[in-house]
Parts: structure tokens; C-alpha cells; sequence
């Protein structure tokens, strides 16, 4: 009776209810769905499965998800043998620093676009839209030239500057799509009860805007945390590394690391992936705000 | 090896605390000269958005505007590791470093039109690829079933990942005897594939591995815009007869088309300038993988024509804008975005 029972959930789980579609219908979307799903999961599971892997066994033929004899010996030599927690520390300072300064520059600047018709805001917005289509790879040449000139290269400084600004302007679009729906009654009843200018922007949009600010700093985060280019041309000493280069330089060009290379990126990625996979419904919406609205 | 330690973690804080205390007195100065100037001496109504903004003026112009106003300045001299700071700057240097874009290999072989061609071909295969996977899937999914949700989740996986570490373990399962693909391969007993060697596997795997990372975004952004669809409509256009298929043609992709618009001109502008996924894939340096902005990257970092390299990047560019702006006058993508 159980057993029937259990039969007939499976059923219902592959079989069920839907808009007119026939059975056969059903199982074909299931299935494809289920194939398309493991192309997705697959390589991400082949880089947990590798990690695990002891010592002496990291390149094999084998499929297994899990090996034989798991070990987490890669964890420990790349926690312990190899300066992959300086490297993100490295990262997180320069990131923080970079994601605060990228959200106050873009917040107050999104305020004035959004609420003010001054000369030159057209082109101003068209203009951000356009530094959007400039390559990383074409600014990197005058950047490090000039980065060297400065004598800010090997330097946290240098590059929390190149940083700083590069996603301000998609920050400011984004900003400016979530002002513009906020009433502008709001402000003028605050205006009547004596508040400036500047009081209802910190009292009001300010935190009806938590969502919004949110997204972007988030925005700003990733963009830096999970930036190559740049870090690979204004850092060149490994105790200076992001993260990024350190697990490049793991997976570099003639001998490759398996072991430590796939641990450290189940480090980073997982935290990484958990935020993003729970923000991921803020971030669509956020995505889409600044260039379609009703 | 170096190792994280409490003196480590009190420089970096000192540095970087250094620099934002010198920002913050930067922004003040600013501030107060833009009230004193505009509000004070031309009394402006204006004052105080400018002053809102002045902060972000500054950094662009100092971050973005000036290295291309001084990548515009390289291009017409012949800086390179051997002239850095011995460089000629003259209008004939410049009209010689354009020309040799189109006259000589820009790399050791490769040349700029074969350059140009595969990256419009490695653009218009991902961007199609992403489309049809995104549509595709986007369409199974925006039905009521059964683990739905479950399904969502793991297939945005490939965009959750850092890309960094995507495209290397992606490169590491290219591998000619470890690599999951060949090893499949070969077990249903086919010939694996030579993929770091082939030109040809070379450039598919690189294919391969941004189609995969690309689909998961397309397909939340169709999947968000299928469902503003209202299915009132489906209904109707059933009662009128009308197929599926004409239900896609004439209901879905014309509704979609304020969604897809501009997902298209950034999935343009990402694909084209992707610089991530053909660079490390092609572990080999073949110049038959490289696509424009990797064959920049390799022209300044490589072979140090920096000089050349800003006139190349220029063009590149110039290229980028025109593809762009072609896109969005056909489709009218941005209308209204300004207001």
C-alpha cells in the first residue's frame, strides 16, 4: 500500500496538472528541463569533485561526483600553504572601499538627475550610457601608463582609484529609474513642514531608496571583486594579489594546481553564489528598472 | 609566502583609510567652490544639483575622461617598452601607427579584417545561442508545475558562479585526457578532441563556455517578461483560431520586445567585449581565438606597443559605437529612457 502510494507521488511530480497539456507533453518539458539543468550543475559539481580528491589522485579519468576517497586535504594546503586568505583580504579591503565610495558618488548624483531638468542633462545621461561600451581592456593602456607615471602600481591605493568610479554610471541609471518613481508629493508635504532640500534627500528618498541602494552596492561589489584585467596590470607582487589573479596564477598556464585551484574556488564561489542566488530576484529587477518602465 | 598577518591588515586600512580621508577633503574643497562660484557669482538655480553631482563629475573626468583624452594623445606616438619615457609625439607617428592597423599583422600574423570578421561571428554565435537558450528555456518554465522553483535555481547557476572561476575550470575540463567532455567521448567511443591545439576547438570551446555562462541571464530576462504577459490574451487569440505558433509570433515577441531590447544591446556590448573567456580558454596563445579585445590586451602586454595599442583600441571603439547605435536606430530601444 506504501509503496503504491510513493509510486503515484512520483507520478504526480513529473505528471502534473497543467494547462491542457497532454502527459506526454509533460514528460518531454520535464525532461528536457532535468537534461538542461545538468549542462548547468555538471562543470560547477566537477570543481567540488576535484577538490576532494587526495593528493596523489588530482588528475583521473574518473566521473564521480564524489571520489573514493575524499579527502579535504586541498583545503587545508590552500588555507595554510599558500596566501589565499591574504589574497582575500586584499580583495574584500579594496572592494568595500570601491563599493562605499561608487554608491555615495552615484547616489546623490542619480538625486540630481532625477529630480532637476539642468542644462546639460541629456547629454550627461547620454554620455554615461555611451562609457558603458568602453572595453576594460581599452582603458586598461592609458590606466597603466598613467598608473605607473603616478607610481601606483603594487599599490591598494592605485587600484581602489581604477575602481572607484568605473560603475558609477551605470549605478547613477539605475539609481535615477528608482527615484523617478518615487511621488514627488512626498517631498513637497516635507517641504511644507519646513524640511530643505537636502533633509527630505537624507529623511525621505534616501530610505525609500534601501532596495535600490542595495542592488548597487552589490553591483559595485561584484564588479570589482570579481574584476581580472585591471588587477592583473596594477598588481604585480603576489603578497599584493586579489583574489582573482591568486587563483589565475593557481590555474596558470604550464603547471596547474588542480587541487589547490578548485578548493580555493569552493571557497570564494560559495559565499559568492549563496548571496547571489539569494538576492537574485532584487538584482532582475533592479537590472531592469533603469532602462524599461511602465 | 607571504601570509595575512596583523601588520598586513593595519596597512591596508592605513592606506586605503588615507585615501578615502584625502577624497572627503577633495569633495569638501569641490563643494565649497562650486556654491561660491555658481551660487554666489552667477546665482544660479542650478547650484545645488551641480553641487550634488560634482563629486561624480570629478572622478569621471579625472577616472574615465582623461586616460581616453590621454589614449587619444598616445595614439599619435610611438611609445613603447623601449621609448617609454623617449617617445616622439607628431601627427605623422599617429597617421603611421592608424595605417599600420590595417597595412601589417596586428599581432604576429593575424590581421585586423579576419580579426574584426571572427569577432562579429563570435558575438552574433553567442548572442544567438543565448537567445534561443534563453527563450527556450524561459517558455518551459513560465508554465505552473512541479518544481519549478528547483528548476530556476539550478539553472541560474552558471551565472552565479564567479566568472573567473567558471572559465578556468572550464579550460581545465577542456583537457585532451582529464577533461569531462573527452573522457565522455570517448567512452561512447568516439575520437576526443584536441581542443587547446585545434584553431577550430580551440575557438568552439570558447563558444561553448560563454553560451553557458550566457543563457541564465537572457533567461531570467525573458522569463520576467513572459510573465507580464497577461493570459487573457493567449485565450482570446484561442478562440480566434490562431495556432501556437502564431500566438508566439503575434502575442510573445512583440510584448517581449520592450524587455529583449535592451537585454540584446548589453548582451551585444558583454559578448563583444568579452575579455575573460576567449583570453583564458586559449591557453596556447593561438592568435586564431583571439577576438579584438583580447588581441588589444595582447598588443600593449605583450608585445608593449603601447602606442600602437591606444590607436588600436580606438578603433575598436569606433567599431563597438557604430554596431551599437545601428542596433538601437533599428529597434528604437531607448526611447523614453531619458525621461
Amino acid at each position: 500500500m506504501k509503496n503504491k502510494n510513493k509510486q503515484s507521488n512520483i507520478y504526480r511530480f513529473f505528471i502534473s496538472p497543467s494547462r491542457g497539456d497532454s502527459p506526454f507533453k509533460r514528460m518531454a518539458i520535464h525532461l528536457t528541463l532535468i537534461i538542461a539543468c545538468a549542462i548547468a550543475v555538471y562543470p560547477v559539481l566537477r570543481i567540488i569533485s576535484v577538490s576532494l580528491r587526495p593528493g596523489d589522485r588530482l588528475l583521473s579519468t574518473s566521473l564521480a561526483i564524489i571520489p573514493k576517497d575524499a579527502s579535504l586535504y586541498s583545503y587545508y594546503r590552500i588555507i595554510f600553504e599558500k596566501p589565499f586568505l591574504l589574497w582575500l583580504w586584499n580583495s574584500l579591503a579594496i572592494t568595500v572601499t570601491t563599493a562605499f565610495i561608487g554608491l555615495i558618488l552615484a547616489s546623490t548624483s542619480a538625486y540630481a538627475f532625477s529630480r532637476w531638468k539642468f542644462p546639460g542633462r541629456v547629454p550627461g545621461l547620454f554620455f554615461l550610457l555611451t562609457t558603458q561600451m568602453i572595453p576594460a581592456a581599452m582603458l586598461v593602456v592609458p590606466i597603466y601608463i598613467l598608473a605607473v607615471r603616478f607610481q601606483l602600481i603594487n599599490s591598494y591605493r592605485g587600484l581602489a582609484l581604477a575602481y572607484s568610479v568605473s560603475s558609477v554610471p551605470f549605478s547613477i541609471w539605475i539609481l535615477k529609474g528608482y527615484y523617478d518613481t518615487i511621488p514627488r508629493e512626498l517631498e513637497e508635504a516635507a517641504k511644507i513642514d519646513g524640511a530643505s532640500q537636502m533633509g527630505t534627500f537624507f529623511r525621505i528618498i534616501l530610505p525609500l531608496s534601501t532596495p535600490a541602494l542595495a542592488i548597487v552596492f552589490l553591483f559595485n561589489f561584484m564588479m570589482a571583486w570579481n574584476d581580472w584585467i585591471m588587477a592583473r596590470i596594477m598588481l604585480q607582487r603576489e603578497n599584493m594579489f586579489t583574489w582573482p589573479l591568486g587563483i589565475w596564477t593557481l590555474a596558470g598556464q604550464f603547471r596547474v594546481e588542480w587541487g589547490a585551484f578548485t578548493a580555493a574556488s569552493i571557497l570564494v564561489a560559495v559565499p559568492v553564489m549563496a548571496l547571489f542566488l539569494y538576492s537574485s530576484k532584487w538584482l532582475i529587477s533592479g537590472l531592469t528598472l533603469g532602462s524599461v518602465k511602465g | 609566502m607571504e601570509a595575512l598577518t596583523a601588520e598586513v591588515v593595519v596597512n591596508t586600512i592605513k592606506e586605503l583609510g588615507s585615501m578615502v580621508l584625502y577624497i572627503i577633503l577633495g569633495t569638501i574643497i569641490l563643494e565649497i567652490l562650486v556654491y561660491l562660484v555658481l551660487g554666489k557669482i552667477f546665482k544660479s538655480k542650478y547650484t545645488l544639483p551641480y553641487m550634488l553631482m560634482i563629486a561624480a563629475i570629478f572622478g569621471i573626468a579625472m577616472l574615465v575622461i582623461y586616460p581616453i583624452g590621454y589614449e587619444v594623445r598616445l595614439a599619435f606616438t610611438n611609445m613603447s617598452l623601449r621609448h617609454f619615457r623617449s617617445y616622439t609625439l607628431s601627427w605623422a607617428q599617429g597617421l603611421k601607427n592608424f595605417g599600420l592597423i590595417f597595412s601589417e599583422p596586428v599581432l604576429k600574423q593575424i590581421r585586423f579584417f579576419p580579426l574584426l570578421f571572427r569577432t562579429l561571428l563570435w558575438t552574433a554565435v553567442n548572442l544567438v545561442f543565448h537567445l534561443a537558450g534563453g527563450l527556450g528555456l524561459a517558455i518551459l518554465l513560465n508554465r505552473q508545475m512541479r518544481g519549478r522553483g528547483f528548476y530556476r535555481a539550478l539553472l541560474v547557476f552558471p551565472w552565479a558562479v564567479p566568472q573567473i572561476i567558471a572559465v578556468l575550470a572550464w579550460k581545465g575540463e577542456f583537457h585532451y585526457e582529464y577533461g569531462f567532455i573527452n573522457v565522455m567521448l570517448k567512452s561512447i567511443g568516439m575520437q576526443p578532441i584536441q581542443w587547446m591545439i585545434s584553431p577550430f576547438w580551440n575557438f568552439a570551446a570558447a563558444c561553448i563556455t560563454n553560451i553557458w555562462l550566457g543563457i541564465p541571464f537572457m533567461m531570467i530576462i525573458i522569463l520576467g517578461g513572459l510573465q507580464s504577459i497577461p493570459l487573457e490574451f493567449y485565450d482570446a487569440a484561442e478562440i480566434d483560431g490562431a495556432s501556437r505558433w502564431q500566438q508566439f509570433r503575434n502575442i510573445t515577441l512583440p510584448l517581449l520586445k520592450p524587455v529583449l531590447t535592451p537585454a540584446v544591446v548589453l548582451g551585444i556590448i558583454w559578448t563583444f567585449n568579452n575579455f575573460n573567456v576567449p583570453y583564458m580558454i586559449n591557453a596556447n596563445e593561438l592568435e586564431t581565438t583571439d577576438i579584438l579585445v583580447t588581441a588589444l590586451f595582447r598588443s600593449a602586454f605583450e608585445y608593449h606597443r603601447y602606442g600602437f595599442s591606444a590607436a588600436f583600441a580606438i578603433i575598436i571603439f569606433i567599431v563597438l559605437f557604430i554596431i551599437a547605435s545601428v542596433y538601437i536606430r533599428i529597434t528604437h530601444g531607448l526611447k523614453g529612457a531619458y525621461e
